[in-house]
């Protein structure tokens, strides 16, 4: 791990400027991911802002009759949340279905959103890869594809979104608030928040540099039944192959997003008007404009057969 | 500064040093060049170390860590409190797992730094070799081990895990969300797969927790 000094921020908008005063610097919260990239020297910050001392750590009602989680409610108590259980169950799967117990303990909301991507490249720092060190090449492309993107990449670059929160918090049409030096506040909708990775993969949110995530809304209830499914290479503690977060009413309409084929949480609203046809007709849609590699893509059905296992557990 | 193999102490001592040698530089013949954050004199060499205090099995410590110390690192190599182990320190295997504030968190991949004043449990605080804790009699009890080299991490982790059943806390198996969670096997396994055996000795495992919890219950 390179050197870095270190200080606790008082208020979001001072820690907003400590990162913004200070190039190479870092807001750390939960640190499980950071550190485990800290250690690799795939992060090398010169400085970190611990964030944990902010009171962003309270759920509360919205005016509007949704949610507001704080950036700083850990996993584990995000997804215990009697509200979030009743309301937003899709939340809790995924929350649920990612990690151990022990990381869910520390990791943040926000952290969760800003999670790198897994790709094997990324972490193999022997080889090129535009996410670590922009223009070096793309090792993934051509090289062992199985759990990478289907859709949505470029040329320069495959890698998936790690993240199963995200995906349900897609389906659910959060909205993420951040705050700049200055103490402007910002709402950033989920569907915008992480990019494609286009010709520039290492920017994978619509966050600027100095801008630090406050808190996440989710609107009001929208009822159905809720369903979070992940397949992935064993039962447990393992990232998604392909994950399915569907809302389903009663009248067979609904909602979809799909983790684990993207660089972000995959959802077309287009594509939902096919919900009452079934899995295949909205995967069809969903799926497009997929490209994937020999080796994976058995995603594609994968993902009809998840969202088809989704839909029949939510009408059971 | 460079070598993750080389000792801590001699880490620090080449970093500090280059860290002079550059404030050197920079004063004597680039008075004009602005410091960047890494050759920023003084200050920074200081504040690569932080002073923090942690309570560790009901005895406070004072500490003075290079900033980078994990709180693993902490525990063993500052506190010789060597039960608590090492084995992947990328939080992939739970063989750190320390109970800190009341919560199971892996002690590998967060800062010891980030932790001044707080109370953490380690196996040793957990029980002595004439006064078990529950656990580790079951663990003993069941062989709920074979090499022993992830068991601490392994009994930290089945503590907060009874602990989390009893407070409500859900999980990927429970069947209805809303409802109280049961302590099954099938729950003690999706709970603590954050804990890897290599020797493979789940099913005991699942056996001495079972116990345990099941008297509590």
């Amino acid at each position: 791990m390179k050197a870095f000094t270190y200080e606790r921020a008082a208020t979001p908008a001072q820690a907003a400027s400590a990162v913004a005063g200070r190039p190479g610097a870092k807001f750390i919260a939960g640190g499980t991911n950071l550190l485990d990239l800290m250690k690799l020297q795939i992060e090398a910050p010169v400085h970190l802002v611990d964030v944990n001392g902010l009171a962003l750590d309270r759920i509360e009602p919205t005016p509007e009759g949704g949610l507001r989680i704080g950036a700083l409610v850990r996993n584990t108590d995000l997804a215990a949340d009697e509200r979030v259980r009743r309301d937003y169950g899709v939340l809790s799967r995924a929350l649920l279905a990612g990690a151990s117990g022990q990381l869910r303990n520390k990791a943040t909301t926000a952290g969760n959103l800003l999670q790198r991507t897994r790709c094997p490249y990324f972490y193999d720092t022997d080889q090129p890869c535009n996410k670590r060190r922009p223009g070096s090449g793309c090792s993934a492309i051509g090289g062992v594809t199985r759990q990478l993107a289907v859709i949505g990449g470029s040329r320069s670059c495959i890698a998936t979104n790690p993240s199963d929160m995200a995906v349900a918090m897609r389906v659910l049409d959060a909205s993420v608030e951040t705050v700049r030096p200055d103490g402007r506040a910002r709402v950033i909708p989920i569907a915008d928040f992480h990019r494609l990775p286009g010709d520039t993969p290492h920017i994978e949110t619509a966050l600027e540099r100095d801008e630090l995530i406050t808190g996440v809304t989710l609107p009001r209830p929208v009822g159905g039944t809720h369903v979070y499914r992940k397949v992935r290479d064993r039962a447990s503690y393992a990232f998604a192959l392909v994950s399915v977060a569907a809302i389903v009413q009663r009248d067979g309409s609904g909602r979809v997003a799909l983790g684990g084929v993207a660089h972000k949480p995959w959802r077309i609203e287009a594509a939902e008007s096919a919900m009452p046809q079934g899995a295949k007709a909205v995967t069809a849609r969903l799926l497009a404009d997929a490209q994937p590699t020999h080796e994976n893509a058995f995603k594609l059905q994968l993902a009809e057969r998840t969202l088809a296992a989704a839909i029949t557990q939510a009408r059971s | 500064m460079d070598s993750p193999t080389t000792p801590l102490i001699s880490r620090r001592d080449a970093l500090l040093a280059g860290a002079a040698t550059a404030a050197a530089i920079s004063t004597s013949s680039a008075p004009a060049a602005p410091a960047t954050a890494q050759a920023a004199p003084a200050a920074s060499a200081a504040g690569f170390r932080a002073k923090l205090s942690l309570n560790v099995n009901g005895t406070a410590h004072a500490l003075d860590l290079d900033t980078r110390t994990t709180l693993l690192d902490a525990l063993r190599e500052h506190l010789q409190l060597t039960g608590t182990k090492k084995g992947c320190d990328h939080g992939q295997c739970g063989a750190c797992t320390v109970i800190v504030d009341g919560r199971r968190i892996n002690s590998c991949l967060t800062l010891a730094v980030m932790h001044d004043g707080a109370q953490v449990t380690t196996i040793e605080g957990l029980g002595t070799p004439q006064n078990m804790h529950p656990l580790q009699a079951a663990f003993v009890r069941h062989d709920g081990y074979q090499c022993g080299y992830c068991t601490p991490g392994q009994i930290c982790s089945a503590v907060a895990v009874i602990d989390e059943v009893r407070r409500g806390i859900p999980s990927h198996v429970s069947a209805d969300l809303t409802a109280r969670p049961i302590l099954s096997a099938e729950e003690l396994r999706e709970r603590m797969s954050g804990n890897i055996c290599r020797c493979g000795a789940y099913s005991n495992i699942v056996e001495a927790i079972t116990e345990v919890a099941g008297s509590k219950a």
